[in-house]
C-alpha cells in the first residue's frame, strides 16, 4: 500500500501527452484504432506511416522502445496465428525462401500482424500515460454508464487483493506439499477456487456495508469532474485525424 | 478466444459492439434484481446499491481465476474462462457485467483483445457463454431432483456446452465478417473440435468449483437458491425469509426465460450437431482438428483459448469448402428459426405477465 495504487502498468512521467485528459486520450486510441482496422490491407506503406505516427507519440510521452516492445509481447499467439496462415489459406500459390506459400493467406497473416500490432500498441501508449483511475473517469466522462464504471473501479480497486488471496492461497497449498501435475489434483484447485469466491463474495458484502453505513444509496459523488478545454480536444485528436489522412490516401491509391 | 484488432471487419465489428451494449444494458437492469434484494429486505427503496460493489469484487474473483492455471498433463495447463462459473453462482445478469467488465479491462489496460473488437469478445466470451450456460443450468436444474448433486452435475454440463457453443458464435461472426480467408468449415470444425476439449477442462472445474462452495456457503450460489431455504435460515432468519419470497416473481419471468433458453440450447446443439455432420469428411476432419487441439494445448496453453491457436487445421480442400459452408448456413438458419420461434411464443406469452415483470422483459 505504500507504494500508492499506482498499477504497474501505469508509467509515471509528465509529457503533453500523460496531461492530456483521458477521455480526450481514450477517443484518440479509439478513432485512431478504428481508422486502421479500415484502411486496405494492399496500403501498405500506410501502415508503415500508422507506425511511424505511433512512434512519435510514444516518443513525446517518453516511453522507452523497450518497454513498448516488452508489453507487444501479449500479441505473440496472433503472430503465431498469422504465421500459420500462408499455409492454411488456399488460393494462388506462390514461392517464399523455397516454400510454397498462398498469396491470400499471406495477406491475411499481413492484415491481422499489422493491424492487431497497431492496436495492441495503441493501447499499451494509452495505459502506460494514464492512471486507472482516471481511465475510469474517462470512461464515465465518454458517457459509459455509471454502474458500469463503479464495477470496473471495484474490480480495479480489489483486483490486486483477490489475486493476492489466490497467491497466499497458493503459498499454503504449496508449503503443505501439495503439487500440480495433472488431472488428479483438479479437486484440489477448484476447491481453492471456490474458497476465493467465497472470500471474494464475502469481502464484496463487508464492502458494501462499510459503504451503506458512510451514506452509499448507489451512485458515486463525482469530486473531480475532469473537463477537456477545445485546445486539449485539439491536441489529442492530433493522431486519429493524422491517421485519417493516411487513411483516406490509403483508399485513394 | 481474445479477438484482436483487424481480425473481424469494421461493420460487422460495429454491430456486435451494439449487441454487447444492449446485452450488458439488459444486465445493468437484471443486476439490480439479482443483487438488489438477496439480502436486504429495504432494498426497494434503492435496488441497485448492492450491485457495483458486489459485481466489482465478482468481477476481481473472476480475474484473478483466469490467471489459476490448471495442469492438464505432463507441462501442460489450461485455465478457467469463467463464464459458466460466474452466471451459475451470481446469476446470469451480473455474470455477463462481470465477464463484460474483466474483458473491457484487459482489453484497455492489457492490451487482451482489440479495442474495435471489444463488442466482438464481450458477445462470444461474455454474453454467449453466460446465457447458455445459464439457460442450460436451469434447463437441467428444473429437470433432475433437487439436490447439491444435480446442481453440480448441471454446472458440468452448463460449462461443457457453453464454450463449444462460444466457438460456434465465433465462427459465425468471422463468417459474416472475417477479414481472412480461411474456409469456413475449417475453422467451425477447429474451433468446436477444439473447444469442445476445453470445454470439458472448464466443465470439470466450474462443476467442482461450484460444488466447493455448495458446500460451505449453499446461500451464495444463485443457481443453487432454490433448494437451500432452509439453509438460509442458519445466517438469519427474518432477513432471509423476505427475499425467498421475493424470489417468487421471477416465477413468471423464469417461464419465459426457460422456455427462451431450451430454445437457444436445443438451437445451439442442434447448430452443432447438424454442421458437425454438414462438415464431416470420410477422413474424420474432427479428429484431425481434436488431434491438433491437443498439439495447440501442448504447445502453447497460453494461448489456448485464442482463435488464432485454434486454427492450426492444416488439411484443405476446396471441396470441403462447400460442406462446411454448408454447416454453416445450417448454424444460422436454425439460430434464426430458434430465435423466432422464440420471439413470437415470447410475444404471446407477455400480454399475460404483470405489468412489471413485462417493462424488465421488453428493455
Amino acid at each position: 500500500m505504500g507504494a500508492g495504487h499506482a498499477h504497474k502498468l501505469y508509467r509515471h512521467g509528465h509529457s503533453p501527452v500523460h496531461d492530456l485528459p483521458p477521455h480526450c486520450k481514450l477517443a484518440a486510441v479509439f478513432g485512431f484504432v478504428l481508422v486502421v482496422v479500415s484502411t486496405p490491407r494492399e496500403a501498405v506503406w500506410a501502415f508503415a506511416l500508422y507506425a511511424a505516427l505511433l512512434a512519435g507519440v510514444a516518443a513525446l510521452a517518453r516511453i522507452p522502445a523497450g518497454f513498448l516492445l516488452k508489453r507487444l509481447l501479449i500479441e505473440v499467439p496472433f503472430v503465431a496465428f498469422a504465421v500459420l496462415m500462408p499455409f492454411v489459406v488456399p488460393g494462388e500459390q506462390t514461392e517464399l525462401l523455397g516454400v510454397s506459400v498462398s498469396v491470400p493467406g499471406l495477406w491475411g497473416a499481413w492484415n491481422v500482424l499489422a493491424k492487431g500490432t497497431l492496436g495492441v500498441a495503441a493501447s499499451v501508449i494509452l495505459a502506460s500515460t494514464t492512471e486507472l483511475r482516471s481511465l475510469l473517469l474517462g470512461l464515465q466522462r465518454l458517457r459509459m454508464p455509471p454502474m458500469l464504471v463503479q464495477i470496473a473501479s471495484f474490480m480495479i480497486r480489489y483486483g490486486d487483493v483477490i489475486t493476492g488471496e489466490m497467491r497466499r492461497m497458493s503459498i499454503a497449498r504449496r508449503s503443505r506439499g501439495f503439487e500440480a501435475h495433472g488431472v488428479r489434483q483438479w479437486g484440489v484447485l477448484a476447491k481453492s477456487a471456490g474458497a476465493l469466491f467465497i472470500r471474494s463474495y464475502e469481502r464484496g458484502e463487508r464492502v458494501h456495508l462499510a459503504m451503506v453505513s458512510r451514506g452509499y444509496t448507489g451512485s458515486m459523488p463525482v469530486i473531480d469532474e475532469v473537463t477537456a478545454s477545445g485546445a486539449q480536444w485539439a491536441y489529442a485528436s492530433a493522431l486519429p485525424v493524422l491517421a485519417l489522412a493516411v487513411g483516406l490516401l490509403g483508399w485513394a491509391l | 478466444m481474445h479477438v484482436p484488432d483487424g481480425f473481424i471487419n469494421a461493420p460487422v465489428s460495429a454491430a456486435a459492439g451494439v449487441v454487447a451494449a444492449g446485452a450488458v444494458a439488459v444486465s445493468l437492469r437484471g443486476a439490480r434484481r439479482e443483487q438488489g434484494g438477496t439480502s436486504r429486505s429495504s432494498g426497494g427503496e434503492n435496488g441497485g446499491e448492492r450491485t457495483a460493489p458486489l459485481a466489482g469484487l465478482v468481477a476481481a474473483f473472476i480475474f484473478a481465476v483466469q490467471m489459476l492455471n490448471f495442469p492438464v498433463a505432463a507441462g501442460t495447463s489450461g485455465h478457467l474462462l469463467g463464464g459458466a462459473l460466474a452466471a451459475i453462482l451470481v446469476g446470469p445478469y451480473t455474470g455477463v457485467l462481470c465477464i463484460s467488465v474483466v474483458l473491457l479491462m484487459q482489453g484497455i489496460l492489457f492490451a487482451d483483445g482489440g479495442l474495435t473488437a471489444l463488442g466482438v469478445n464481450i458477445t462470444v466470451m461474455g454474453v454467449t457463454t453466460t446465457v447458455v450456460s445459464y439457460a442450460l443450468f436451469r434447463g437441467l436444474a428444473t429437470v433432475l431432483p433437487r439436490t447439491r448433486r444435480s446442481t453440480t452435475a448441471a454446472a458440468f454440463v452448463a460449462a461443457l456446452i457453453s464454450v463449444p457453443a462460444a466457438a460456434g458464435v465465433f465462427t459465425l461472426i468471422y463468417w459474416i465478417g472475417g477479414t481472412t480467408d480461411v474456409p469456413i468449415g475449417k475453422v467451425l470444425t477447429a474451433m468446436i473440435g477444439v473447444h469442445v476439449l476445453i470445454g470439458i477442462g472448464e466443465a470439470v472445474i466450474t462443476g467442482l468449483t461450484v460444488g466447493a462452495v455448495i458446500a460451505v456457503r449453499p446461500d451464495l450460489v444463485h443457481g443453487a437458491r432454490g433448494l437451500t431455504s432452509p439453509l438460509k435460515l442458519r445466517i438469519d432468519g427474518e432477513l432471509v425469509d423476505a427475499p425467498a419470497r421475493q424470489s417468487v416473481a421471477p416465477v413468471a419471468a423464469r417461464s419465459t426465460r426457460g422456455l427462451w433458453a431450451t430454445g437457444l440450447v436445443t438451437t445451439l446443439v442442434l447448430a452443432g450437431f447438424v454442421s458437425f455432420y454438414a462438415s464431416a469428411n470420410p477422413d474424420g476432419l474432427e479428429k484431425v482438428a481434436a488431434d491438433k487441439g491437443i498439439d495447440k494445448r501442448v504447445e502453447e496453453h497460453a494461448a489456448k483459448d485464442s482463435p488464432l491457436a485454434d486454427y492450426g487445421v492444416k488439411e484443405i480442400s476446396d471441396a470441403r469448402l462447400s460442406g462446411g459452408l454448408a454447416g454453416v448456413i445450417g448454424v444460422g438458419a436454425t439460430i434464426v428459426v430458434g430465435s423466432g420461434v422464440f420471439w413470437t411464443v415470447r410475444r404471446r406469452r407477455t400480454p399475460d405477465a404483470p405489468a412489471g415483470i413485462r417493462t424488465e422483459e421488453t428493455v
